[in-house]
């Protein structure tokens, strides 16, 4: 620089900006505090507990059954597998049997769920990244169909209250067959048209390429599960890892990243929903005749002990841990909740990247507020 | 008893845990060892970096309120051998409970550790940032807790679920959490408490 010349500096001051609780990028009443340097985030601090609504403390006043609707409030976009994962810890800890039938039905509305939920996920996360609405509403035409097979069956489209201990509530009315073999034809071809409108799309690219990337040490130390921690190339799989219900005798396979970034978890999802209908497929072929349900005491009232039961639910590994005293009502009720625990390292990978990025990231991680407040 | 299907037995985690850390070790059972709270944060890490057990992920964190003691669980588990850990340990004192943090172990520990703090009062010796999670700065005494009955008229559950129909005495479920008579005490909105406050 030339001696004499003045030199020109422009100074920034770190300011604090709030986003949400009520903001369509935080998917829920979920507030983000941010730091910024311009468009940099310095620092970061969330606050949740604008849906705490106690329910572990309420389940401890309830009968294992009563509290199958709490699971339905907690990931509402997902209640099939939170009323899944609820009911075998309590079949594991009661030892209930499980019809087989059942246990074909829970695989087909476990999946249904996944598939609805994932399109929720992705639809709302390339809103985010500035596809306006347009796929979005693409995906809930798929989660439209999804949620009134729902209804026809239990008579609710989100909070299902669905599956009970020893099996499921009802039976499927006749005209749910032909109306899921339609859907699942045609699930492919409309899983396709999305990968065709987005996978290659230069600005969805430009906003999701290297952004927001997650190692799989840090995803694994940091207690990531489900896409988040799939999207980082670990082929973790409760179904396959664990198998529960009749994941066992079913075919299929686990899609993982590569570079552990939004993309790729986006990627995985597309990929999950895909792998979804040909679970379905398989199942609805494989169905046996029989009970639905098996009958169990109005009071169920397990042996003192304890048990760790998960599923893999849309968003990841999804725990119950119940400590049963011997009474009707659980001793400790906990909900292991793959939103919440997903976002460990949520602070660390928006410090420096610019706030869209941020954005984006925490739209890639799927959170359901109502699953980390509960 | 219920394990997972992939759960290690307790004792055969308890006699390597043993070996490798004396005095460690306070109790094993089939499904889980109990190891005390100030050597817990060792005997995390040993079993993170251990081979044979290679706990990589810290899946789930709680509390359990046994009236007396907190018990705090961890579940371990290892993806590369898929098989699952559960680690105990028990804080005697009910009153000040506090416990070393697993976080230099687990980064997964930040929000299920803050989490425990927030709903059961256990506080976590090292944690970066043990802050209330869902529950506001001044929120008085901790939910989870057995002996948490009461904010004034938001009494929580007990006294005004059906099932608590003093016609129907058996149908009362779990009834040594109840009190023998409500202390018009507790019925008092406790100091601090400001829920009622338009501020």
């Amino acid at each position: 620089m030339a001696r004499g010349r003045a030199r020109m500096t422009t100074s920034s001051e770190p300011y604090v900006l709030n986003i949400g609780p009520q903001h369509p990028s935080t998917h829920g009443v979920f507030r983000l505090r941010v730091a910024m340097d311009g468009e940099t985030i310095v620092d970061m601090d969330m606050i949740v507990g604008y849906l705490h609504r106690s329910m572990e403390k309420l389940a401890e006043e309830r009968t294992y059954t009563q509290n199958i609707p709490f699971t339905d409030r907690a990931d509402y976009l997902a209640a099939m597998s939170g009323n899944l994962g609820l009911c075998l810890a309590v079949e594991r800890l009661a030892g209930v049997e499980v019809p087989e039938r059942a246990d074909y039905l829970r695989v087909i509305f476990a999946e249904l769920q996944r598939i609805a939920s994932h399109a929720m996920a992705n639809g709302t996360l390339v809103s985010d990244a500035g596809a306006w609405q347009t796929p979005l509403l693409y995906m809930f035409r798929e989660r439209e169909k999804i949620l009134d097979l729902f209804e026809m069956t239990c008579g609710a489209r989100l909070t299902t209250n669905y599956m009970r201990i020893g099996g499921v509530a009802f039976e499927p009315p006749p005209e749910f067959w032909p109306a899921l073999r339609e859907l699942v034809d045609e699930l492919p071809d409309r899983i396709d048209e999305y990968a065709e409108l987005l996978t290659d799309n230069e600005i969805f690219l430009a906003r999701t390429r290297g952004v927001g990337v997650i190692s799989a040490e840090d995803a694994i130390n940091g207690s990531l599960t489900g896409p988040a921690l799939r999207g980082s190339g670990v082929p973790w799989d409760l179904r396959k890892a664990e198998p529960y219900a009749v994941y066992d005798r079913l075919d299929f396979e686990i899609p993982v990243g590569r570079r552990g970034d939004v993309y790729d978890r986006f990627m995985v999802r597309l990929e999950e929903t895909k792998q979804s209908t040909r679970l379905i497929r398989q199942a609805m072929a494989e169905i046996p005749e029989g009970p639905h349900k098996t009958q169990i005491p109005l009071a169920l009232r397990p042996e003192p002990g304890e048990v760790y039961g998960r599923v893999e639910s849309p968003r990841g590994e999804l725990g119950y841990y119940l400590v049963s005293d011997g009474s009707p009502a659980p001793y400790r009720f906990h909900i292991r909740a793959p939103s919440l625990i997903n976002l460990s390292l949520l602070r660390a990978l928006a410090i420096g990247s610019p706030l869209p990025d941020a954005v984006v990231t925490l739209g890639s991680i799927d959170i359901v507020v109502g699953e980390i407040d509960r | 008893m219920p394990a997972g299907p992939t759960q290690l037995s307790g004792r055969r985690v308890a006699a390597a845990l043993a070996a490798a850390l004396p005095s460690a070790v306070v109790a094993e059972h089939d499904e889980w060892v109990e190891v005390r709270p100030e050597r817990i944060v060792d005997a995390l890490r040993w079993l993170h970096d251990a081979p044979d057990f290679d706990a990589a992920q810290l899946s789930n964190c709680c509390g359990v309120d046994r009236h007396d003691r907190f018990e705090v669980v961890y579940h371990l588990q290892s993806l590369d051998l898929n098989q699952q850990i559960v680690v105990k340990t028990t804080v005697a004192d009910h009153e000040r409970p506090s416990l070393p943090s697993a976080y230099a172990v687990y980064k997964g520990a930040l929000l299920q550790e803050r989490e425990i703090y927030d709903l059961m009062g256990i506080q976590f010796a090292g944690h970066p940032d043990l802050r209330r999670l869902f529950l506001w700065e001044g929120f008085p005494g901790y939910p989870l807790r057995k002996d948490f009955l009461g904010l004034g008229d938001t009494t929580p559950g007990l006294a005004r679920f059906p099932f608590e129909n003093k016609a129907q005495p058996d149908r009362i479920i779990n009834p040594g959490l109840r009190p023998a008579t409500p202390d018009p005490a507790s019925q008092e909105a406790p100091p601090g408490w400001r829920g009622d406050a338009r501020a």
